[in-house]
């Protein structure tokens, strides 16, 4: 498979994602901001960091790249993206997803690690993770406090479209084991067309035992294994 | 001419900021506190002699696809 990782002025996970995806034996390479094409692309990364310096908000300059544009094209065909921190950022901001990352509850820039619980396999993200398999990812934002309002939230349940949430080393969904205050303790979620995912733990930093976790190959292993399956989306 | 553009969060959201700001008031000894909101404040200068209605549609449509997000924020805008 080959995958396009966009990279913006101060992203800073672009070169991990690339390592991580080529590790698991697939092509991956870097796309500039300022490129309006994705070109040849199965799928698209859109890495953690600090876009544009995070001015303003979060991913609200970044939206407005010629990248942005493509990718947007590229998700409307169908085509795969996810979004990683500041990644997630950049794709609420853009209305790839719904809803909007805050500032974390207590203030603090948060780099630990977390629980994950996957709410659905029902997903090209979440489909090759083993039934009951909680995940330990790293985290390392400041703006991860995950907010929609309430209306929003109730499609997002009745849809399916919560994947993954944080939780304690035993899956429970409790208020400690919420890092910054998410609604739901919300980690991650997908579009309703399930094409779309943002979250906010980074899987590409955990794909080898030697740092500590891998799980976050299961979860890039869900995108092969949906992207085989998957004719391949009209490149934007 | 001038226009300027205030940002706060929406009632609904959480607004950790205003919060702390507002427990640090109450310490100190202000009483009588009962919010704290903290936004952003946006000054914009424009050519002299713009037509205000034309300059507020445009800085609307802004204010609405950039410069607030309308998911956690509401804006007032100003021109003088």
């Amino acid at each position: 498979m080959n995958f396009a990782v966009l990279q913006f002025p101060a992203s800073n996970c672009d070169q991990d994602a690339v390592h991580a995806l080529r590790l698991l034996g697939h092509a991956a390479r870097l796309v500039w901001h300022k490129d309006a094409s994705l070109g040849d692309a199965d799928a698209v990364i859109v890495p953690g960091g600090f876009s544009y310096g995070d001015y303003l908000r979060c991913g609200a300059i970044a939206r407005f790249s010629p990248v942005m544009q493509a990718v947007k094209q590229f998700a409307d065909h169908g085509g795969l993206v996810l979004g990683i921190c500041n990644g997630f950022q950049v794709l609420t901001e853009a209305g790839l997803l719904p809803g909007a990352l805050i500032r974390n509850r207590d203030l603090q820039f948060h780099c630990e690690y977390i629980h994950l619980r996957t709410a659905t396999a029902n997903s090209p993200f979440t489909n090759k993770i083993p039934a009951g398999k909680i995940l330990r990812l790293p985290i390392a934002h400041g703006d991860g406090c995950y907010f929609a309002d309430e209306e929003t939230l109730g499609k997002m349940q009745a849809n399916h479209q919560i994947l993954w949430q944080y939780c304690d080393a035993s899956g429970n969904l409790t208020e400690s084991a919420n890092p910054n205050g998410a609604l739901l303790n919300i980690a991650g979620i997908c579009n309703e067309q399930r094409n779309v995912a943002g979250l906010m733990p980074h899987p590409e930093r955990a794909c080898e035992r030697i740092l500590g976790s891998d799980d976050g190959k299961w979860i890039f292993e869900s995108l092969f294994a949906a992207l085989k399956q998957k004719p391949v989306a009209a490149v934007a | 001419m001038k226009a300027t553009i205030i940002i706060t969060p929406k009632k609904a959201v959480l607004d950790p900021q205003g919060k702390t700001v507002q427990n640090a008031l109450a310490h100190m000894g202000y009483t009588g506190v009962t919010g704290v909101h903290i936004g952003k404040y946006i000054e914009i200068d424009l050519v002299p002699g713009t037509d205000p209605a034309a300059a507020a549609k445009a800085l609307n449509e802004a204010a609405h696809k950039l410069l607030s997000n309308p998911v956690i924020e509401d804006y007032r805008l100003e021109i003088e």
